[in-house]
């Protein structure tokens, strides 16, 4: 399991960066939504893999914390999921707004001079 | 003293200090009509609370109150009043009051009221920080407030690049200035051992004769010299005339100005005695008052004159200042009065005959006093005490002036020429005062007028006419009126030793008056052979007026803002993203690198759960979804999306798989609005048909392989330190005190959700103003938004198709998406309330609420849903932000720290147990923050279509015509 959950975060990071680096701002915009993937699954990953564990706690008595996944991480991947949302929205406006103003959709507002 | 009378008086004071902000919140809280109002009342509370005051400060005797702030660190906020504060301070809140009646009259009618006296009061607080602080380092804290407070009062009317400029120059000048003056007060703390005030102003001995003096003393003075308009900073104040007048009548006369001679006043004591000293404030102050008074001579604008001419009579304070003795500083005190009140109301009647004619200019005027006879008179008698006649207040102080500088000090030059320039100042003073009465009130009209002249109403009149009757009477009976409280300040200043002295119109026939006497006759002949030339010539004294300071300034920001920064970003930076983007991830890579070296190792013994083939086969979907996504993105953008939306989706399944069904439950919500969110952003993005010219040069595959290396480099060095660190045992954390705890602290049994809203809710509540913030920037961003030209155009597949098909495109799942409403609004109120328990939570029932809306957008239109359903999404914004502060303050009505939350169960009819934490009104307001922000986001960009569809018709209308 985590073999293949290091793998998947590998490829999705890889994927992400060599998005990050390209020229149009959708590539950027899909990398950066890939590498969001990776982040929160990388943060998740942290509080280790909990397969077939109770997600809600019994009402008092007493708790063995081993039994339960790790919470903490999940509670920071939750609030990560919706700002890498928002922060999404904000480059995807910010694209679309540059794009009308520049007329063109490389990164850099202008098309690279061809020598 | 009694300690309950000296509690009393304590309380009073911090009354005071606190005063003005809690009006200025109010004012800007009230309607518009208020604000005047409330201005006024809390400027009379705070002269009634002086008045007060009053008793407590007689004789040299200081009030002090300590409050703790930091007590662990010695921090404290002392509060402090002596005769001189409490002078100024009645001064201050003295021409507030007529300040505040005068502008009711002026701007009646004009925008932003509340915002005018919010800012005003605020300036106000400021202004009375300085005088009442008790320690040095607070004290420049409102020095810094009063520019900030000032910058937005000058450029009140912002549309104005005037305005703009005068603006943001005074606040560049003066906070240069006030930085200057925190680094001189860092080394006075550090000699003096103390930042107390009254401390410091003791060890003026330890001061003077310590190394470091003259770098305190130059530090100070630029803080000093630049608020108060001294040469050569004196530039930014005849800028900051683009003002709403009443903010010039009450900055240039009784506050902003005078809080730097208020800091020569005050520290002379500490900092003063020297001979450099002398020097430095002397004669700056003088040749202040010489180049002021002559430029104001020359100024054709009524506001320019004045400010000039303003600048020239601070130049006498700070020349007084600079001499020191006791009579010097008891003369500076008298005319810091004297300049307030007839600078106030020449400043009010600038703005009176520019409200009433709809011009400044002093050439377009002339002869108003027979259209304005009131306002001519008090503006005569108001001159009459700036050029210093007789049986004026300005006589007395200037008077005291000459005298001084008559008198022998310390027998340096400037102190041997100082009775030479002190007349040839007042000649110039004589001449400005007598231009400006005969150009606007006497001779005949100049021309036609934007306005017919005519009296103003009785709120423009009365504050202007009880700072002439006020003139009148402190020139006339000075003992009576003022003797005993000035008298009392300088005592404040100068300490014991200080001999009270009696303010006398008649000295006899002394060395002042008949100086006083050559200056009234030189000025007039000045003025009466300049009088026919000064309309037509240029704006300034001859050769001079070439020599601006503020085109060196602007020269000099303009290289230091914009040139330099330039030519610096070229030799050391790039504007392209790519290469700056690159170096980032490598520098990243390579900083991870340097840190794993050496000390990077497996667990000996690995933990980890089973190889499952189905998890196995997930993951190869998702990182070929991954994979394609990288590889289609360029010119497959629809495609990338969806291989985008697979690798979500896999993730989401990864969530669930591995016990997070809260993760899940949130991913898969926020994958269906991004996706729905990147499908609007398509729309607005060039066609791609044909390869991107040099798409396959040389240079540019060179470029992708290595991007490819950086980018496996990074993939593969992320996944192997995840895979170390997943199969390392798990150590005890804080993780586990959460579960343990989450039930009998938080109430709820669902972990994650009771540590967002309530162990860590805090965090949440940034995190929500984040989503706020970032909601807002795109509405903005958006208004001004305007889509490329080719993307204007009816997209292909609308074209290819006629109307009637449009209708009933998609008609079924239309009709069914629209009866969804209802159903998804069932599901996120089923969200919310199991939330605490079970997975669930303000979140994911906020992002749920978002699609029901959206759902709407997308079966119709935009016009369509808009016409029966009014979303209003920055008021949920709003309203969620409310909720979230008001149930963490609400803790604090039962003691407890912010966001403190209380946890019961409470049985609902129907419903059964729910539990009710007052986190489950904090996650109230997390729903309709997120829900409100989601909305705005997405309705903003859907919105652009209609845009398009307009600017479409437009140009359409604009074809046929």
């Amino acid at each position: 399991m985590e073999l293949i959950l290091s793998f998947a975060i590998g490829v999705l990071t890889a994927s992400g960066i060599w998005l990050l680096l390209r020229p149009r701002s959708f590539q950027v915009i899909i990398g950066l939504c890939l590498l969001s993937y990776a982040v929160n699954l990388f943060i998740f990953s942290m509080g280790r893999l909990t397969l077939g564990a109770p997600a809600i706690m019994p009402k008092g008595g007493f708790i063995d914390p081993t039994r339960y996944a790790d919470p903490l991480p999940q509670a920071l991947v939750l609030t990560a999921i919706v700002i890498s949302f928002a922060t999404t929205a904000l480059f995807l406006v910010v694209m679309i707004a540059a794009r009308g103003f520049t007329g063109t959709d490389h990164v850099d507002g202008k098309e690279r001079e061809l020598p | 003293m009694e300690p309950m009378a000296g509690v009393a008086l304590q309380n009073q004071l911090l009354l005071l200090a606190m005063l003005p902000f809690a009006a200025a919140l109010l004012v800007a809280a009230l309607p518009q009509r208020m604000s005047a109002l409330v201005a006024g009342l809390s400027m009379a509370l705070a002269l009634v609370l002086l008045a007060a005051l009053a008793p407590a400060v007689i004789d040299g005797a200081v009030l002090r109150v300590e409050l703790d702030w930091v007590p662990s660190a010695g921090l404290g906020l002392p509060l402090r009043l002596d005769g001189f504060s409490w002078l100024f301070a009645t001064l201050v809140s003295g021409i507030g009051l007529l300040v505040v009646t005068y502008a009711r009259g002026y701007m009646a009618g004009k925008d932003g009221l509340a915002r005018f006296f919010a800012l005003l009061l605020g300036f106000t607080g400021a202004m009375q920080g300085i005088l009442l602080s008790g320690n040095i380092l607070m004290l420049v804290v409102f020095w810094e407030l009063t520019s900030l407070f000032s910058f937005l009062l000058i450029g009140f009317w912002h549309k104005g690049a005037a305005a703009r400029d005068g603006a943001r120059t005074a606040l560049l000048v003066t906070a240069t200035g006030g930085l200057c003056l925190l680094l001189g007060m860092l080394v006075i703390g550090q000699i003096a051992g103390s930042y107390d005030l009254d401390e410091v102003l003791t060890s003026g001995a330890r001061i003077t004769g310590h190394p470091l003096y003259s770098l305190a003393l130059t530090l100070v003075l630029i803080g000093a010299f630049t608020k108060s308009a001294q040469f050569p900073f004196h530039f930014w104040l005849p800028g900051a005339m683009s003002a709403p007048t009443p903010v010039s009548a009450f900055l240039h006369s009784a506050t902003m100005v005078k809080a730097g001679v208020f800091l020569l006043i005050r520290f002379s004591p500490a900092l003063g005695g020297t001979e450099a000293w002398f020097l430095a404030v002397t004669g700056i102050g003088m040749a202040t008052m010489l180049i002021g008074g002559l430029i104001a001579i020359f100024r054709n604008d009524l506001k320019g004159l004045l400010a000039y001419s303003t600048i020239s009579q601070l130049g006498l304070i700070t020349a007084l200042a600079g001499i020191g003795s006791p009579g010097a500083i008891l003369a500076a005190i008298f005319h810091i009065v004297n300049h307030a009140m007839f600078k106030a109301a020449l400043f009010m009647t600038a703005g009176t005959v520019d409200h009433q004619t709809g011009t400044r200019d002093i050439r377009r005027l002339g002869g108003l006093r027979r259209t304005m006879p009131l306002t001519a008179t008090l503006a005569i008698i108001a001159s009459a005490a700036m050029a210093g006649v007789p049986l004026l207040n300005g006589f007395l102080s200037k008077e005291m002036f000459l005298a001084e500088s008559a008198a022998w000090h310390n027998g340096t030059a400037l102190d041997a020429a100082l009775p030479y320039l002190a007349v040839v100042g007042s000649v110039f003073s004589v001449a400005y005062s007598i231009r400006l009465v005969m150009a606007v009130f006497f001779g005949a009209p100049a021309g036609p007028l934007l306005k017919m002249p005519s009296e103003p109403g009785l709120a423009m009149t009365l504050p202007v006419a009880l700072l002439a009757a006020g003139c009148l009477a402190v020139g006339l009976v000075p003992m009576l009126i003022v003797g005993t409280l000035v008298n009392d300040a300088a005592l404040s200043v100068v300490g014991l030793g200080f001999m009270p002295e009696k303010i006398a119109i008649w000295h006899g026939f002394n060395e002042a008056l008949m100086l006083s006497i050559i200056a009234f006759v030189v000025g007039i002949a000045l003025w009466l052979s300049l009088r026919a030339q000064l309309p037509s010539g240029p704006e300034g004294p001859p050769l001079l007026h070439h020599l601006r300071a503020q085109t060196v300034f602007d020269r000099g920001m303009l290289k230091l803002g914009w040139v330099y920064p330039r030519r610096m970003m070229s030799w050391i930076a790039t504007e392209r993203l790519q290469p700056q983007l690159r170096l980032l991830v490598v520098a990243a890579v390579l900083a991870a690198g340097a840190a794993a070296w050496g000390a990077f190792a497996f667990a000996e013994v690995r933990r980890g759960n089973d190889f499952s083939g189905g998890f196995a086969l997930m993951w190869l979907v998702g990182a070929g979804c991954a994979i394609g996504a990288a590889a289609q993105a360029k010119y497959h953008r629809f495609a990338a999306l969806v291989m985008l939306g697979g690798a979500g989706l896999v993730t989401c399944l990864t969530f669930a798989w591995l016990s997070a069904p809260d993760l899940a439950v949130t991913q898969l919500l926020v994958e269906v609005v991004t996706t729905v969110l990147l499908l609007l952003g398509l729309r607005w993005l060039p066609q791609r048909r044909e390869a991107i010219k040099g798409d396959n040069s040389a240079q540019a595959r060179r470029r992708r392989a290595q991007d490819l290396v950086i980018a496996t480099v990074g993939g593969a060095g992320v996944a192997t330190v995840a895979y170390a660190m997943m199969t390392r045992p798990l150590v005890r954390n804080v993780g586990d005190w959460f579960l343990a705890n989450a039930y009998y602290e938080g109430g709820g049994t669902n972990v994650v959700n009771v540590i967002l809203v309530d162990f860590r809710a805090f965090d949440t509540f940034g995190e929500i103003a984040v989503l706020a913030v970032v909601a807002l920037t795109i509405y903005a961003l958006l208004r001004r938004f305007r889509p490329a030209p080719e993307s204007i155009k009816q997209p292909d597949q609308q074209r290819q198709t006629n109307g009637r098909m449009l209708d009933d495109y998609l008609l079924v799942p239309s009709v069914i998406m629209i009866w969804m409403f209802p159903v998804l609004m069932m599901i996120a109120a089923y969200f919310f309330f199991r939330g605490h328990d079970l997975p669930g939570g303000g979140f994911a029932a906020g992002v749920t609420m978002a699609i029901a809306f959206l759902l709407q957008y997308l079966a119709t239109n935009v016009r369509w849903v808009e016409a029966r359903l009014t979303v209003l999404p920055i008021r949920w914004i709003g309203m969620g932000l409310l909720i979230a502060v008001g149930t963490g303050m609400g803790s604090w009505v039962f003691g407890y720290p912010f966001l403190t939350a209380y946890a019961q169960y409470v049985t609902l009819p129907l419903i059964g147990d729910v539990p009710a934490a007052t986190a489950l009104v904090f996650d109230l307001g997390v729903f309709a923050l997120v829900m409100g922000a989601t909305v705005l986001m997405l309705i903003a960009i859907a919105h652009q279509s209609l845009r398009a569809a307009r600017l479409r018709e437009h140009d359409e209308n604009e074809e046929s015509r």
